[in-house]
């Protein structure tokens, strides 16, 4: 039995070298399994589509020997993704696609028992900016011209996000806080839906990734007021932080990739050196560009370090929150 | 049947008791200015299911419902020996993927209905049992990228033959 | 005249040979995979993904719709043949198809979605080719308040859907709409109804488990017991002659159905928030309302095949316009579908029809040439099913067991709803043999989960105050007609009842 095994892994080794040579692989590990690459949320919204094109890079430059399969699990803010996750019985084989739900869902679901620090850290794909969108219609072209008509409508005014203690909703919260606004919130079932009905004016604004409201932006329909970035973005350089209006706060989702808890060393260093690759890309770095999302390279000690600070800063939002 | 009726109205009125208990974990009432609470919705409904068991149970005191007027019983001696043999296969196929795979658990149902609940000859049985695993394993794995329960770790060397076939 | 020249240009491409060699792979794989429970045009599309990097991107929009059209087609045979909908858009199929096919007619139901989705998505197509950029307006103007109304309208049809007996139906119906909203509360994100404290439910309990558990496992359970295991073989044979005859009475009899789900199914479809599913039990609705013999609806009426398989072709077709020109994917083949184009280096949204007019009139020119090639390999193919038919019992029903959990487990990948399937299923059984109709659990399991949400959204919106589904100029109109609906039977009776006294 061990003999047909080991003899087998080393066929598998021995054709693999043939077929991809480009990969430097440490010690030698390999997946022998299609990889479970879940996705922390449902199919259609900014993460599937970031995850999805991940895949297909994977694809295109045939870094892996087994295919990434796709598995979304968006049910419970990330919630049934995080417990399939941490209770594989291969971590070998199964990887995670987070966004910030990845922080939140196990402060606000005490109960799922998810510690995320066990996770294996994979690499930092890089971080999704938020930016405060109006309709054209509206005529507001400023911030200041925002807040003042926030203020007039006495809490008539509505905006539209993916739901309480999601991303938006905690960047809308601070800056309710810190304008003094009372703004109406209407949770929709993902930024896309968000994006529609902003576009029909159904509702009055909405904080949005740029990648999901580009298409609208780009039309003429959708006009950016304030984004929530640490500097300027590059696709929008006419468009003040909120750093800039006096206020040190900036909010990015984050696009990263982790391990099942309990993956194996040479498991982790197989991954993180395919999505080095990856990254490295031009296509992923196009990807950056084009979808302005900004580079936020680490390696797995950083982001170890990182998931801890975002934890106490989601602690913190969502108390604000009344969460 | 007519025991049946009231007693399946019963199991389905305690059921939707259980729901409309388990929705006011979230508020049921109508919130002023928001419209009703996370509850609400299936508060209600589940409270208009008790109502239509108890119409139901109305029905079958006046014995105005087809089963309600039967005498016939629920299941007879064929119809219980089918849901134990056929249901209880499908159960006992379910249970068995978690430990032989999904492909093995396929082989050991086709084998048990197609040759002991259907009585087909060992060649046909045989060659069912062996043949749709295999076609849908190179369905689901090779063609559409679906991965299926291996099962337990003893599975593992078949696995990693059959993989190395279709990748 | 520009549009022409290059819709033309878009056919002309896909009828090249290559091209046409993939329209024939694309439509044959996507039957099949159609046609197995479980499996719909999304697996499809998800394994074109690897592929467009072999073939010219041309080649690959062509691939991809004629995988699309081939699911189409295929998840009507699996309604009428395993009397599985394999989609929650092939629901209503079964409702006339199943007992077509018990009556040993499996070909002419077949036939009849077969010539009913090609007339679908003809018309499909050409309202979409004159009037996209229109409709896209019309899309936005659904706000929650419209989308509920006109998921008020659906429930509408299900006033004539379901059993003799009211409570049971009733029941039924909120049994079903409980059950969508076990999961999460999207309004205030917080878990909801996690029965049994179970975390599988926290992903909420699935159209396809319940329906693959009702229909795979129930049903077939059911017909076992019945039968004593002795299916009386009505051997449905096949000529050409017979497929010739079946299509010209699908023709006389299923016209009016063609046409009414051409077009509801079509508009319902454009709305990203709907979908395929509303417009297809609405068109069911529809036709049978306007039917000369009502009553025939559910005993095998072909018009009652043709317009679900009418409805959910155009549909689909339609749910490709807010996915084109808005950016926003109406189900989750249209989501693969937008991933693809951002790989493509496309920006879905207002300004591709303007920008990318070549790649949006070739894919749409494809979507003409797939649909003729499905309508025939379709055809084709339909001896081959109805030779399974003819399969022992004793074979095809272990088979159809097989089916509807590995189609189950390929849907949702957990063994939590496959056993959740297999409890749907024994109980399923025992309902059906006390008269509880469950069609109308299934079709609620779709619509609770669309309806809700926008209800409260509207009543956000609102500030609580119901009115808003009356004052808006779209949502008013259809609240009114839905309630008239809704009503109807019961003041009918009303006056029944009145009129001896």
């Amino acid at each position: 039995m061990k003999l047909t095994k080991r003899h087998l892994l080393g066929t598998i080794a021995a054709s693999l070298l043939v077929a991809t040579p480009g990969i430097a692989f440490a010690d030698g590990w390999q997946p022998r399994k299609p990889i479970d690459f879940t996705i922390m949320a449902g199919p259609g919204g900014g993460a599937d589509q970031i995850a999805r094109f991940i895949q297909s890079v994977a694809e295109k430059k045939d870094l892996t020997n087994r295919p990434l399969v796709p598995n979304n699990k968006g049910g419970g803010s990330g919630a049934e993704a995080l417990i399939h996750v941490s209770g594989t019985n291969d971590p070998d084989h199964t990887i995670l696609v987070t966004l910030n739900s990845f922080f939140t869902t196990p402060l606000r679901q005490a109960n799922l028992g998810i510690d995320i620090q066990t996770f294996t850290p994979i690499a930092m794909m890089g971080v999704d900016p938020f930016v405060l969108w109006v309709h054209k219609d509206s005529g507001m072209t400023t911030f200041e011209e925002y807040v003042e008509q926030v203020r007039s409508m006495n809490g008539e005014f509505v905006m539209g996000g993916t739901g309480q203690g999601q991303e938006d909703s905690i960047v809308i919260a601070y800056m309710s806080d810190a304008y003094d606004l009372d703004i109406k919130y209407i949770p929709y079932s993902g930024g896309g839906a968000v994006a529609k009905d902003l576009a029909g004016k159904q509702i009055m604004a909405t904080v949005n990734n740029p990648a999901e409201a580009k298409g609208f932006y780009e039309a003429g329909d959708f006009v950016p007021l304030l984004a929530f970035s640490d500097e300027r973005m590059p696709a929008y350089p006419d468009v003040p932080t909120i750093k800039e209006k006096g206020h040190d706060f900036s909010y990015y989702n984050q696009r990263a990739v982790v391990g099942a808890p309990g993956m194996s060393d040479e498991a982790a260093a197989y991954y993180q050196d395919v999505f080095t690759q990856i990254f490295e890309s031009e296509d992923w770095q196009g990807y950056l560009t084009s979808e302005s999302l900004s580079p936020l390279w680490m390696d797995a000690a950083q982001q170890q370090e990182y998931w801890g600070l975002q934890v106490e800063n989601h602690k913190k939002l969502l108390a604000a929150l009344g969460e | 049947m007519r025991n049946g009726e009231i007693v399946t109205a019963g199991v389905l009125a305690l059921f939707s008791l259980y729901l409309m208990w388990k929705s006011t974990e979230l508020p049921v009432g109508y919130i002023a200015g928001q419209g009703p609470g996370g509850g609400a919705w299936p508060f209600w409904l589940s409270a208009i299911m008790l109502l239509c068991c108890g119409m139901i149970a109305f029905n079958w005191w006046r014995g105005t419902s087809p089963p309600s007027q039967s005498s016939e019983p629920v299941l007879d001696a064929y119809g219980w020996k089918m849901l134990i043999m056929v249901g209880g296969g499908i159960v006992g196929f379910v249970a068995l993927v978690n430990i032989i795979s999904m492909y093995g658990a396929i082989a050991v149902f086709l084998l048990y209905y197609v040759k002991y609940l259907g009585r087909h000859g060992w060649g046909l049985s045989l060659s069912l049992a062996l043949i749709t695993p295999l076609v849908f394993f190179f369905f689901f794995e090779g063609a559409m990228r679906i991965t299926m329960p291996t099962g337990m770790p003893f599975t593992d060397p078949v696995f990693n033959v059959l993989y190395e076939i279709i990748y | 005249m520009e549009i022409l020249a290059l819709l033309a240009d878009g056919m002309l491409l896909a009828l090249q040979p290559l091209n046409l060699t993939m329209i024939v792979i694309g439509v044959s794989v996507g039957l099949l995979i159609g046609a197995m429970p479980g499996l719909g045009s999304v697996n499809g599309v998800a394994i074109l993904l690897p592929v467009t990097f072999l073939v010219p991107p041309g080649s690959a929009i062509i691939f991809l719709a004629a995988i699309y059209y081939g699911a189409m087609y295929g998840g009507a045979i699996s309604s009428v043949t395993l009397g599985i909908p394999g989609a929650s858009t092939a629901v209503a199929t079964t409702f006339d198809g199943r007992p077509l096919a018990r009556q040993g007619r499996a070909s002419l139901a077949l036939v009849t979605a077969a010539l009913a989705s090609f007339v679908g998505g003809t018309i499909a197509n050409m309202l979409f080719t004159l009037f996209a950029p229109a409709l896209a307006s019309v899309a936005l103007s659904f706000g929650p308040p419209e989308v509920f109304a006109l998921m008020l309208l659906a429930f509408a049809t299900f006033v004539g859907l379901g059993g003799d007996d009211i409570p049971k139906t009733i029941f039924s119906i909120c049994f079903g709409l409980v059950l969508g909203s076990v999961g999460f509360d999207q309004i205030s994100g917080a878990p909801r109804l996690i029965l049994f404290e179970m975390n599988g439910f926290l992903q909420g309990i699935g159209f396809l488990v319940l329906a693959i558990g009702v229909y795979g496992i129930g049903e077939m359970l059911w017909t076992i017991e019945q039968s004593r295991g002795e299916v009386s073989k009505t051997t449905p044979k096949m000529t050409l002659k017979g497929m010739a005859s079946d299509a010209k009475e699908a023709t006389k009899k299923g016209w009016k159905g063609t046409f009414v789900g051409s077009f509801l199914g079509f508009f319902v479809g454009v709305l990203p928030a709907a979908g395929a599913t509303p417009g297809s039990l609405m068109s069911y609705g529809v036709a049978k309302m306007i039917s000369r013999k009502p009553e025939t609806f559910g005993q095998g009426n072909p018009d009652g095949v043709a317009a679900p398989e009418a409805a959910n072709n155009s549909a689909s077709t339609g749910s490709m316009l807010p996915m084109l020109t808005l950016g926003i994917p109406g189900s989750p083949t249209t989501a693969i579908l937008l991933g693809g184009m951002v790989i493509w280096g496309l920006v879905p949204g207002p300004r591709l029809f303007v920008d990318e007019t070549e790649f949006v009139w070739g894919l749409i020119g494809s979507f003409y040439v797939s649909n003729a090639a499905a309508v025939l390999i379709n055809l084709a193919f339909i001896p081959l099913f109805i030779w399974m038919l003819r399969m022992p019992f004793t074979v095809l029903a272990p088979m159809i067991f097989v089916l509807s959990i590995v189609g189950g487990y390929a849907a949702t990948r957990d063994m939590f709803d496959i056993w959740l399937m297999v409890i749907f299923g024994l109980g399923a059984f025992f309902l059906r043999k006390f008269d509880y109709p469950l069609a109308p659990a299934v079709l609620a399991i779709v619509l609770g989960p669309i309806a809700e949400p926008t209800l409260r959204q509207s009543l956000l919106l609102s500030s609580g105050d119901p009115s808003i589904f009356f004052t808006r100029p779209i949502a008013g109109p259809i609240t009114v007609i839905a309630l008239i609906l809704i009503f109807m039977p019961a003041f009918k009776m009303l006056r029944r009842k009145r009129q001896p006294a």
